[in-house]
């Protein structure tokens, strides 16, 4: 149809094996997993460090951080990754002709309606995230890729959930 | 031969510079799957666009399948990719937490920064939420912490938890994949909706 106007997606099947491939690839070359949640939280940490120093000593949470991961927080593999995150987003959005400034929602709520269940929503996935130890990308797809067990509980608990609850927040979507 | 950090054939800080080269393959994935937008990321809990799904197992069995077949060939050493810890509890209890942020908010971290990338206001939103929920918790860490330590098990692969080979796992997961990929092409055609 409008396909000047509208560039399409690719082909899921394709866009998924390309997504695995560079889960592959985190774990050949770092032995690891892709992640998400784990930058926001080393700018938590190290925001929380040099604004007020002092309670970050005191507090088993940041100090956890560090005894884990030492160093300036933000100097870490997820913080680079993340950066690249935006790059690649930003790189395909440019190529597909995607890029524009807009609050995407259904037409059928108000746009003031979006933002605040966008707030929430991002205050509840990144609590949830912290208790969970990694979010759907750390969690997951990287720790089913590696076929751990709390990768699989990770998965089916939140797309479980959310299934559960689409019906009560059905008006946001459909 | 892999991982490569581990086994220092690279240093650590092209392992840095590596993370960014992986993160722009996989923002960049991302935005062309069509996880920039929450409206078709949303779809799979209606089944109106099932995206979400298929590019998720698809990734998830090509990099499980990547990996047995690595180590088959003697390219990476499993035994030292990180595998992640299992907290029953924290597990299940912020996976259900991450659900309902999941269908209130649209995205996910990974997702919410592709949005961004492209100019998404509601993932902008979301993300200042993000922050806000880490610092919570960072805050009130001590009120979390017996569910956050609760019912260790250590980190075992689902393979050992079920005692059945890797080799078979892998399949059943594949099984289980394409049974749902056939659900969601018979969803998206159940549950059409017009253009968003």
């Amino acid at each position: 149809m409008n396909t000047v106007k509208d560039p399409k997606y690719m082909n899921p099947y394709l866009a998924g094996v390309l997504l695995g491939l560079v889960v592959l690839a985190a774990n050949f070359v770092s032995g690891r997993g892709l992640g998400a949640s784990g930058a926001v939280k080393s700018v938590i940490v190290a925001g929380v460090e040099t604004i007020a120093p002092k309670h970050a000593e005191s507090s088993a949470f940041y100090n956890n951080f560090n005894k884990s991961h030492g160093g300036n927080p933000l100097n870490s593999w997820l913080v680079y990754q993340m950066l690249g995150v935006i790059v690649g987003g930003f790189l395909s959005g440019v190529i597909s002709k995607r890029l524009t400034w807009k609050v995407e929602h259904n037409p059928k709520i108000q746009s003031k309606t979006r933002l605040m269940f966008a707030l929430a929503g991002g205050i509840l996935f990144g609590l949830g995230s912290q208790l969970g130890r990694g979010c759907t990308s750390g969690s997951a797809l990287s720790g089913m890729a590696v076929l751990s067990l709390g990768g699989f509980i990770s998965m089916a608990a939140i797309f479980g959930t959310a299934f559960m609850l689409a019906y009560f927040f059905r008006k946001l979507w459909i | 031969m892999g991982p490569l950090v581990v086994n220092e054939i690279i240093s650590e800080n092209s392992n840095l510079l590596l993370a960014f080269f992986i993160g722009i393959g996989f923002g960049f994935v991302l935005e062309q799957g069509g996880f920039s937008s929450s409206r078709k990321l949303a779809g799979v809990f209606y089944g109106y666009d099932t995206v979400v799904l298929k590019v998720f197992f698809t990734g998830a069995i090509t990099a499980m399948l990547g990996l047995l077949f690595f180590s088959l060939f003697g390219w990476v050493d499993l035994s030292l990719v990180y595998v992640n810890e299992t907290y029953l509890w924290s597990s299940i209890v912020g996976g259900i937490i991450m659900g309902a942020g999941f269908i209130m908010g649209g995205y996910c971290p990974g997702t919410s920064f592709c949005g961004a990338a492209i100019g998404k206001i509601d993932a902008y939103i979301f993300i200042i939420g993000l922050f806000i929920g880490v610092l919570i918790f960072g805050e009130a860490f001590s009120l979390f912490e017996p569910l956050f330590m609760a019912n260790f098990i250590g980190s075992p692969r689902i393979s050992e938890f079920f005692g059945i080979s890797e080799g078979i796992t892998v399949f059943i997961v594949i099984i289980a994949a394409v049974m749902m990929f056939w659900a969601g092409e018979w969803a998206e055609k159940k549950f059409p909706r017009e253009k968003y």
